[in-house]
């Protein structure tokens, strides 16, 4: 049996949400308790191994959070979220034990996974995400000299480039399928923000010797058993290229598993939030890209929000909830223009033949799918969506091919073994 | 330059960098097939962050852990291929 | 120029309106399925789909042995996606006074022609080494199978559609003398049947289904883990007693290999949210069965709705209220097993064939047991 915490608020996520939320209202006086699944707080945009020093921009707030009073709780994975009586009642389960956290007041920092959508040969070996080759660099992986395409959308595509290209890869193609108009004119927006378009010439500059190419998508992988080459185009000209990674991912989804389990609303995959970070559910707020995709610096801002409002500390704090309160406007403006430059085009919704596996985990193709309206009916009519993943895979791929709203969330949000479910009496 | 320290991948010693997952460090190794899927197909990481459970492996006798997830430990034993 | 006006509109395309689709369907009349959601969407969809012959009275024996037999004589018809196993069912006793228990129910099944075999206590660790020791002993049925019932509905619905029945994704939302009646408009009918489980009394009211909620959770993979599905013997007084509240262990080995545990019955309305407080009740209850559980991998937990009735026997036959309305509804934790007996008997009473099994103890208008 592990820890049974009390805490005026329980942060669930260490990203950069999770831990401007915890700091805050730690700093106001709140108990806070930080969950999160990594080894090291940061979340995905500064991975880093513990005991490692953070990234250089992670390293204020992270610094903060050390001294900020925060009981932070790392390689710990929610799997239940309930609500008895005015406390909400989470539970993690950390080295095979269960920890339990009981607080009035939630705050939601889940943050973001990478979409994946399907095309013929992305269950090779070898495929990876975009972020998600640039995270095992970040966790030591060994893969110098290795030829990479990098192929998908969004700026993550360029960032993990140049995490690639740094950790000494051959990234020999870099294929961002949003057409030129669609960045340069995100580009020129982001004048309004300087340190966001020095951040994309620092990329390009870091990546300089490798093609990258706009309006061109990755259609196929092949190999025998693993990855041999990617098959590129811009609908008209056919690239074929030798390589040993295909590191595609096609945006970022937000982890909206526990909002849903709870109960929160939640619009267009976004968590509904008020002024204060609100969600729908008493006692509940979110912050970051659950509430929209819009980066690192906007996730900051709502995460001070909420942690402040968590804290019933608002009032007190007028003058910088102003200044929050703008720079989240402006991070959802920088979020929205996101969206729409690097919308997926038609051809990549379309990647996907009728062979084509869309459920990974239960090796469902396409063709199965093609009789099943909802997520629900997929899942009962084929398997899709009942393996390990429970659908956080297949499930992000079919909403945005088919259009299927998910299915109910059940716990346990990860597996766990049975005991864990069996564990309702804690220490007090 | 880190540390190196050995783990033991299907029966062979493999030295890796301290602090590095054991995806990263299979990877790395050479191994691009960590499991099998339901239908026999050879199957590696993809997200690398715990969400997809491609990665998983057999560490010191446990199945269906995530690599991705896990530290590498000194004489840590992992099976591949399920 | 509308289609011409169906014999039957069966209302409800879960397992047992799927089965009586294909039974009157197989008898040439002009069928129409409604389904307000997708072929075992509701309790169907939910259920472990063990087929078991129950002993609890005479009638739900007749009615799950038939049963039983429709559904072992169908074996090489059923697609691979109905994962048809014959694993039999493991009944177990903790003490002797639940061997007993299995001393009788042997003698039951045996007087009426079902194969059992009394197992001792080495015997029930033989059969299932993962059951914790020093069990008194069990009852093996070898004849109970499992199968997987959304994909059941399905076939039994494919049949149904061979058979020249048409399936309309319309919800219902009143019935008649007639005719059915949903958003999109009337259809008329010559019969009805309402095979919509749990919600069957929002179209006939004064229908005594109540929902029982019950939970499963299903694990990963662990192949080899139990064969048999495997019961404890307080299985039936969870399933009739009035606690409101209560667990009996039962699980069943999947053909995928994950194992499926429950099970659970608490009056909760229609409120599907898992009850944590029972899963532990339930797992707990599991433990002690087999320790082993403890360490597999939990998936997912969900809930389902048992249509339950004051005498646990289902409701098959005429609708008083209505002319030429039918229901078959009301079948508690059987309605998988009874699906195709049911069938089978209410479309021998709306064609007027002799029944294959006494009607009575189903009829709509039978006398309730008292309080």
């Amino acid at each position: 049996m592990g820890e049974a915490l009390r805490a005026d608020v329980a942060v669930v996520g260490a990203g950069p949400a999770g831990v401007a939320a915890a700091c805050r209202a730690s700093e106001s006086g709140a108990r806070v308790v930080l969950l999160d699944d990594n080894l090291a707080p940061g979340g995905q945009i500064h991975r880093h191994l513990p005991g490692d020093a953070p990234p250089p921009k992670a390293r204020p707030w992270i610094d903060r959070l050390w001294k900020s009073g925060a009981q932070v709780v790392t390689a710990a994975s929610l799997f239940d979220a309930e609500i008895l009586g005015e406390e909400w009642r989470l539970r993690a389960i950390r080295g095979g034990q269960v920890h339990v956290v009981r607080a009035r007041r939630v705050v939601v920092a889940t943050g973001a996974r990478e979409l994946f959508m399907p095309f013929p040969g992305w269950t090779l070996p070898g495929v990876l995400g975009a972020g998600g080759a640039q995270a095992l660099v970040k966790s030591g992986a060994d893969l110098s000299g290795k030829r990479a395409v990098v192929a998908g959308s969004g700026p993550l595509l360029l960032s993990a480039a140049a995490s690639l290209t740094g950790a000494g890869v051959r990234v020999v193609f870099v294929a961002e399928q949003a057409p030129l108009r669609a960045i340069a004119s995100f580009g020129l927006r982001l004048l309004a923000t300087p340190g966001k378009l020095l951040e994309g010439i620092w990329y390009r500059g870091a990546i300089a010797g490798s093609p990258c190419r706009t309006g061109f998508w990755v259609k196929a992988a092949g190999g025998e058993g693993r990855v041999e080459r990617a098959h590129v185009t811009n609908g008209t000209r056919k690239l074929e290229i030798a390589c040993d990674l295909v590191c595609a991912g096609w945006g970022l989804v937000p982890n909206l598993e526990l909002p849903r389990l709870i109960g929160c609303e939640i619009s267009a995959e976004t968590v509904v939030v008020g002024r204060y970070q609100e969600t729908t559910r008493s006692g509940v707020f979110a912050a970051g890209e659950v509430c929209g995709i819009a980066g690192a610096e906007t996730a900051v801002a709502e995460g001070e929000i909420a942690g402040l409002a968590a804290a019933g500390a608002l009032d007190e704090n007028g003058a910088d909830a102003r200044c929050l309160f703008a720079a989240r406007a402006r991070g959802r403006l920088f979020g929205e223009e996101l969206g729409k430059a690097f919308a997926l085009r038609p051809e990549v919704l379309a990647l996907a033949m009728p062979e084509t596996l869309v459920c990974r985990c239960e090796d469902v193709p396409l063709s199965r799918l093609a009789a099943a309206r909802s997520m629900r009916e997929a899942k009962l009519a084929t398997r899709a969506g009942m393996g390990a993943c429970q659908g956080r895979v297949c499930g992000s791929a079919l909403s945005r091919i088919r259009g299927f709203s998910s299915d109910s969330v059940r716990p346990p949000l990860v597996p766990v073994p049975m005991e864990a479910l069996a564990s309702e009496e804690e220490p007090t | 330059m880190r540390d190196r320290m050995t783990i033991r991948v299907d029966g062979r010693s493999v030295a890796v960098a301290r602090g590095s997952t054991v995806a990263a460090a299979l990877l790395g190794s050479g191994v691009p097939a960590f499991r099998t899927s339901v239908t026999g197909e050879p199957r590696g990481p993809l997200c690398a962050m715990g969400v997809c459970f491609e990665c998983r492996v057999t560490i010191d006798g446990r199945p269906e852990e995530r690599a991705c997830m896990t530290l590498c430990r000194d004489g840590m034993e992992v099976l591949t291929r399920g | 120029m509308s289609a011409p006006r169906p014999d039957v509109a069966v209302v409800g395309a879960g397992i047992v309106g799927a089965a009586c689709a294909e039974a009157l369907a197989a008898r040439g009349l002009r069928v129409e399925i409604f389904e307000s959601g997708f072929p075992g969407a509701g309790s169907t969809g939910s259920a472990m789909g063990h087929l078991v012959v129950l002993d609890d009275s005479e009638a739900q024996f007749a009615l799950s042995s038939f049963s039983r037999t429709l559904w072992e004589n169908r074996t090489r018809e059923l697609p691979a996606e109905v994962e048809d196993v014959p694993s039999g069912t493991l009944w177990v006793a903790a003490d002797e006074e639940e061997m007993a228990h299995v001393r009788s129910k042997a003698a039951f099944y045996g007087a009426r022609g079902v194969a059992t075999e009394i197992l001792d206590s080495k015997g029930v660790a033989e059969a299932e080494p993962n059951l914790r020791p020093g069990l008194a002993g069990g009852l093996r049925v070898p004849g109970d199978r499992i199968l997987y019932p959304p994909a059941a509905a399905r076939f039994l619905l494919s049949r149904a559609a061979s058979g020249g029945a048409r399936i309309r994704r319309e919800e219902i939302l009143e019935v008649g003398a007639g005719f059915v009646r949903s958003s999109a408009g009337r259809t008329d009918a010559g019969s009805v049947v309402v095979a919509t489980g749990a919600s069957s009394p929002s179209l006939l009211p004064g229908l005594a289904i109540v929902p029982k909620k019950g939970h499963l959770v299903i694990t990963d993979r662990a192949p080899g883990f139990c064969r048999h599905q495997i019961i404890e013997l307080g299985y039936l007084k969870s399933a009739h007693g009035g606690a409101r509240e209560s667990v009996a262990f039962n699980i069943q080995p999947r053909a995928t290999g994950q194992m499926l545990l429950g099970s659970s019955r608490e009056l909760a309305g229609f409120d599907a949210s898992v009850n944590r407080s029972l899963v532990a009740r339930m797992i707990a209850r599991g433990k002690e069965y087999m320790p082993a559980l403890a360490r597999l991998s939990a998936l997912r937990t969900w809930t389902g709705f048992r249509p339950a009735t004051p005498d646990n026997l289902p409701f098959i036959g005429r609708w008083p209220a209505l002319r030429d309305v039918w229901v078959a509804a009301g079948h508690e934790g059987l309605g998988i097993t009874t699906s195709l007996g049911t069938a089978r008997l209410l479309a021998s009473l709306i064609v007027g064939e002799p029944p294959p099994i006494d009607p009575a103890p189903f009829a709509p208008d039978r006398r309730r047991p008292d309080a």
